[in-house]
């Protein structure tokens, strides 16, 4: 402080004081009653304990007053009548793009290893019809049975007279098939990860999940609301340290429910988890798994069962096991299966169970049926596992693309080795190459297609869904062709 | 409006706690008991806490005898219930080989297209045999066969829309539509009794969800005012979008939707209307077309029409139908368009085959025939139950019909006694209603006959008696009827 503002300061102080000074005088001389003269317990009570008191008065007054707010007036009548007709809502849907115009090919005989587009017969790599079943004359037989002694539709849920004979025979046999206590069926694939997943998972608890799960576990999680850690894709260093990580930081997280959950094929990759080292890490940190068996039920194992036979761990390590059946099995709707707490949990709290009508019982014969021809005939399986590795073989040196799928998986996921920089041009290249294998060499096999809905940010690609079925002649034709193809387009591309 | 008579809520009440308190003190010793023996969770938490599974252990699995219980036959007019035993107070049923054969009130079994057909059987066993019961693929993979095109443009036509997008599963058209139509920013307007499927799709869209009266227009239009002018929470910018989500016929309630009050509303505040027709399409209007046929609403006034051929058509999945550029989107971008199964082949002819009876397109007017039958029965059969006193909900025309309980001990009362007379009803209770309105639910079918209903009507007069649930004297003045708003031409 300089010496004028302390000199103004001083002037201040002196004048306030003053004030207070000539106005405890003026109020001691006006009330000038005897009791400006009083003492009481010794003290006097002079005007200016007089004017103390009436302040501290005013002090306590504005204190119990409530602090300021702008008075609310609702909004008049006309005035939201004006603002509903100003209101312009989006248009429904965003404008029609070119890309969104185009069709998929449409199939005009059953979707089998060879298949019928426009007029002409084609091999057909895109269909997860893994153990080449579709078709099969004992598939067809239960089905016609079936369809003949209970109608197409169940036409209830389960839980009012839609619960036919046959579903529990499926829940039982598949239940057996894989060695669990038991199991649950859904009437779509989809809904059995986004229903089952919210059924477990609650808000509060903690789920680790793979960045690459497919959508209906995406749907499902979101669903949850739980808190959802994801890890990088099929890095189990970076599942470790998430786990870490989760468990050091969240004094809580013993208490609460935490889970793992990944898919034993990535639909969205062809990777197959590592199951012995997510068991281990899980029985490490506590952690429950959930696992997508989708595309490896039918395919992985030395009988067909899955990817822990694969790995070899017994399945009760597994929690809960979900899988859609509308792939190796041939038929359609998913199953859950695990110990009887956590299935005859869903039975009530699993909504796509509860509330939605059941499978239809053809579909669930067929499932049966499935699994018995899959364990009459184990060569199936060992077709299917030759089949994958020719295709793997075959596919693995083309120009500019690169197989980004496991050895074993019976998705061959083919990717660019150098992507054009956009999504979007990357997957106009991936469809012209897929539209010229289609029209110039009768091969049937699709593009990875994302919805906008979908977090997955794994790069798109080519998948061939190899099959039992298919004939080596089949194969050598699929990859020579690939070559050819892959020559003319993507040749100008790097 | 359900009024519950005073005393019957308080004796409800009292059921209840009584349910609760002795369920708590099992759950105490059991806890005791748990304690002493050791936990053998070994570090994991409990997959269900406390008293997230109260309610099923404590009150469901004590009834659950009258829910799920499996068939052995089409669940058309009569069904053969498999019987089941139990052999730890109700904890778990087996089944045995013995079977009851029933007269089926409960299945969505509207136009009896669920047991073999003349017509359609035969063609659906031919498309299983040429196109297997199943694609394993995707409808933009390989998943689209000349029947899925065929189905699509057959329930386009049929729904009155220029296109239309089908799926395996109604109950996922719901919940993987919704988040492809609307998002963050958006406003859904949900019917308070509004399906499972639509608030799971609501939910999972992440746009903000508010809920009006159940069928009130005024209270649309109040919270549609309200929200409007109010703009986004906290942020207060206008609404990117505002859909109103109604469903045709309400199966809890058998209530039809005011369909024209609400759509004028929206029409006024601009807002995108989505009708689920899951009970009301093939069920009811003059040629099956559903609530908007019914009730004289012009289709092209709802932009997203939803519905199930699960009901009605005796088939499987669901269906979106609006404009051509709608469907081009969703066909783009819709979940369980590019990432589920398709429609089983055989299902999706049953679709086709049962639309075309509904229409004469067989040659034969059995369709016209299902439709009248399916009238008469519903509208004589609620007569018939008003008349006796029973406290039935919703309009004329519905054939979905509850007989209000309320007590929970009736629950089972009415489902058991009515088994034992070989009537096979369904009793819905918390949590899918609220908890003091505990109904039976009749579902009506054109294959039943009228002896069928007679036969029913006796049954459930006499169990009606016996559990005393004919809360009006019989011939009531039925205050119901007068305000049903529909009457067809
Ligand atoms: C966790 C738990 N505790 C206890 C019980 C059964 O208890 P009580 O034998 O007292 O009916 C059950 C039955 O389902 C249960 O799940
Ligand atoms: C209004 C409504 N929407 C959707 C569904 C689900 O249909 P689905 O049984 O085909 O899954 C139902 C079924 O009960 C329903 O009542």
């Amino acid at each position: 402080m300089d010496a004028t503002q302390i000199a103004i300061w001083n002037t201040t102080t002196e004048a306030v004081m003053n004030m207070v000074k000539s106005a405890s005088d003026w109020i001691t001389f006006a009330i000038d009653a005897p009791s400006a003269r009083t003492v009481v317990f010794g003290v006097h009570i002079g005007g200016h304990l007089f004017v103390e008191g009436l302040l501290f008065v005013v002090i306590l007054f504005l204190l119990s007053q409530k602090s300021y707010k702008p008075p609310k007036r609702p909004l008049t009548d006309k005035e939201i009548d004006e603002l509903c007709d100003e209101w312009v809502p989006e248009s429904l849907i965003p404008p029609i793009t070119e890309d969104m115009k185009c069709e998929p090919p449409v199939l005009e005989s059953a979707a089998g290893t060879h298949t019928v587009i426009n007029g002409k017969e084609v091999v057909n790599f895109a269909s997860a019809n893994y153990l080449g079943i579709i078709g099969h004359e004992k598939l067809l037989e239960s089905c016609t049975t079936s369809l003949e002694k209970y109608g197409v539709g169940s036409c209830g849920p389960r839980g009012f007279y839609g619960t036919i004979d046959v579903h529990l025979d499926c829940e039982a046999k598949i239940a057996k098939f894989l060695g669990t206590p038991d199991s649950i069926l859904y009437s779509y694939g989809l809904s059995t990860m986004f229903s089952a997943i919210p059924a477990f998972c609650k808000k509060g608890d903690i789920v680790i999940a793979d960045e690459g799960v497919n959508w209906g576990i995406q749907n499902g999680l979101f669903l949850s609301r739980s808190t959802i850690i994801y890890f990088k894709h099929n890095n189990m260093e970076s599942l470790q340290n998430t786990l870490e990580k989760v468990t050091r930081d969240n004094k809580r997280a013993k208490k609460l429910r935490r889970y793992i959950v990944v898919e034993a094929v990535y639909q969205n990759s062809g990777q197959i988890a590592p199951l012995e080292e997510i068991i281990r890490l899980k029985e490490k940190y506590l952690f429950r798994v959930l696992l997508d068996e989708s595309n490896s039920i039918g395919v992985l194992g030395s009988s067909g069962r899955g990817l822990t036979e694969h790995c070899r761990v017994p399945i009760e390590k597994i929690d809960i096991v979900m899988a859609a059946m509308g792939n190796a099995l041939a038929t359609e709707g998913g199953f859950c299966t695990g110990s009887t707490r956590v299935i005859d949990h869903q039975r009530l709290s699993s909504s796509g169970y509860v509330f939605s009508a059941s499978l239809p019982p053809y579909l669930a014969s067929a499932a049966i049926t499935a699994i018995n021809i899959l364990e009459d005939s184990p060569q199936l399986i060992t077709n299917l596992k030759k089949n994958i590795s020719i295709l793997h073989k075959g596919l693995s040196d083309i120009r500019g693309l690169e197989i980004a799928s496991d050895k074993e998986s019976p998705i061959v996921y083919l990717r660019l080795r150098k992507s054009t920089g956009s999504l979007k041009s990357d997957q106009q290249l991936l469809e012209d190459v897929v539209e010229r294998l289609l029209k110039e060499e009768n091969i049937f096999v699709t593009t990875s297609k994302r919805s906008t809905l979908d977090k997955c940010n794994l790069p798109t690609g080519i998948k061939y869904f190899v099959s039992a079925g298919h004939t080596e002649s089949d194969l050598t034709k699929a990859y020579e062709s690939m070559k050819r193809v892959a020559a003319k387009v993507l040749d100008g591309g790097d | 409006m359900i009024t519950i008579p005073y005393i019957t809520a308080l004796t409800t009440y009292f059921s209840y706690g009584l349910l609760f308190a002795f369920g708590q003190f099992r759950d105490f010793f059991r806890k005791i008991f748990d304690w002493w023996r050791g936990n053998n969770l070994q570090g994991y938490a409990p997959i269900v806490l406390g008293l997230e599974d109260f309610y099923t252990r404590r009150l469901y699995l004590r009834i659950q005898d009258c829910f799920g219980r499996p068939i052995s036959s089409p669940p058309d007019a009569w069904v053969n219930v498999v019987e089941r035993v139990s052999k730890d107070n109700n904890k778990t049923l087996k089944r045995t080989t013995n079977v009851s054969r029933c007269l089926n009130l409960g299945s969505y079994n509207y136009l009896g297209f669920a047991a073999a057909d003349e017509y359609c059987t035969p063609r659906v066993i031919d498309s299983m045999k040429k196109f297997s019961p199943s694609t394993c693929s995707t409808r933009t993979d390989g998943g689209t066969t000349t029947l899925h095109t065929e189905l699509e443009e057959c329930v386009a036509d049929f729904v009155g829309k220029p296109a239309a997008l089908v799926t395996g599963m109604g109950y996922a058209t719901n919940s993987a539509i919704l988040p492809s139509l609307i998002g963050k920013g958006g406003l859904i307007i949900s019917d308070s009794l509004n399906h499972n499927s639509i608030v799971n799709g609501a939910r999972g869209s992440g746009a903000t969800v508010r809920v009006f009266q159940h069928n009130t227009p005024s209270h649309l239009e109040s919270v549609l005012r309200e929200n409007i002018a109010e703009g986004q929470p906290r942020t207060h910018r206008p609404w990117k979008k505002i859909m109103v989500i109604v469903e045709g016929i309400y199966s809890m309630e058998g209530e039809l939707c005011k369909l024209p009050e609400i759509v004028a509303i929206c029409k006024k505040y601009k807002a995108y209307v989505y009708l689920d027709e899951a009970h009301s399409i093939g069920a009811i209007g003059k040629t099956g077309r559903g609530v908007c046929e019914l009730l004289g609403v012009d289709t092209a006034d709802v932009d997203i029409m939803m519905g199930t051929f699960t009901k009605s058509f005796g088939s499987c999945g669901g269906y979106i139908a609006g404009s051509k550029e709608v469907i081009q989107y969703l066909k783009h971008t819709c979940p369980a368009h590019l990432y589920a199964t398709s429609i089983s082949p055989p299902a999706a002819q049953q679709i086709i085959s049962a639309i075309k009876v509904i229409l004469g397109q067989d040659g034969s007017n059995r369709g016209a025939q299902k439709l009248a039958r399916i009238r008469e029965n519903s509208n004589f059969f609620r007569s018939e139950l008003q008349k006796m006193g029973f406290e039935v909900l919703g309009d004329n025309d519905s054939p979905v019909m509850p007989i209000m309980l309320y007590n929970p001990a009736k629950i089972p009362a009415f489902s058991r006694e009515c088994l034992k007379q070989n009537l096979a009803v369904v009793t819905v209770a918390f949590p899918a209603t609220p908890l003091l309105l505990a109904r039976a639910r009749i579902c009506l079918s054109a294959a039943h006959t009228r002896e069928d209903m007679i036969k029913a009507l006796k049954v459930i007069s006499s169990v009606g008696d016996m559990i005393g649930i004919k809360y009006f004297p019989a011939e009531p003045k039925k205050p119901q009827l007068e305000d049903g708003p529909v009457k067809l031409d």
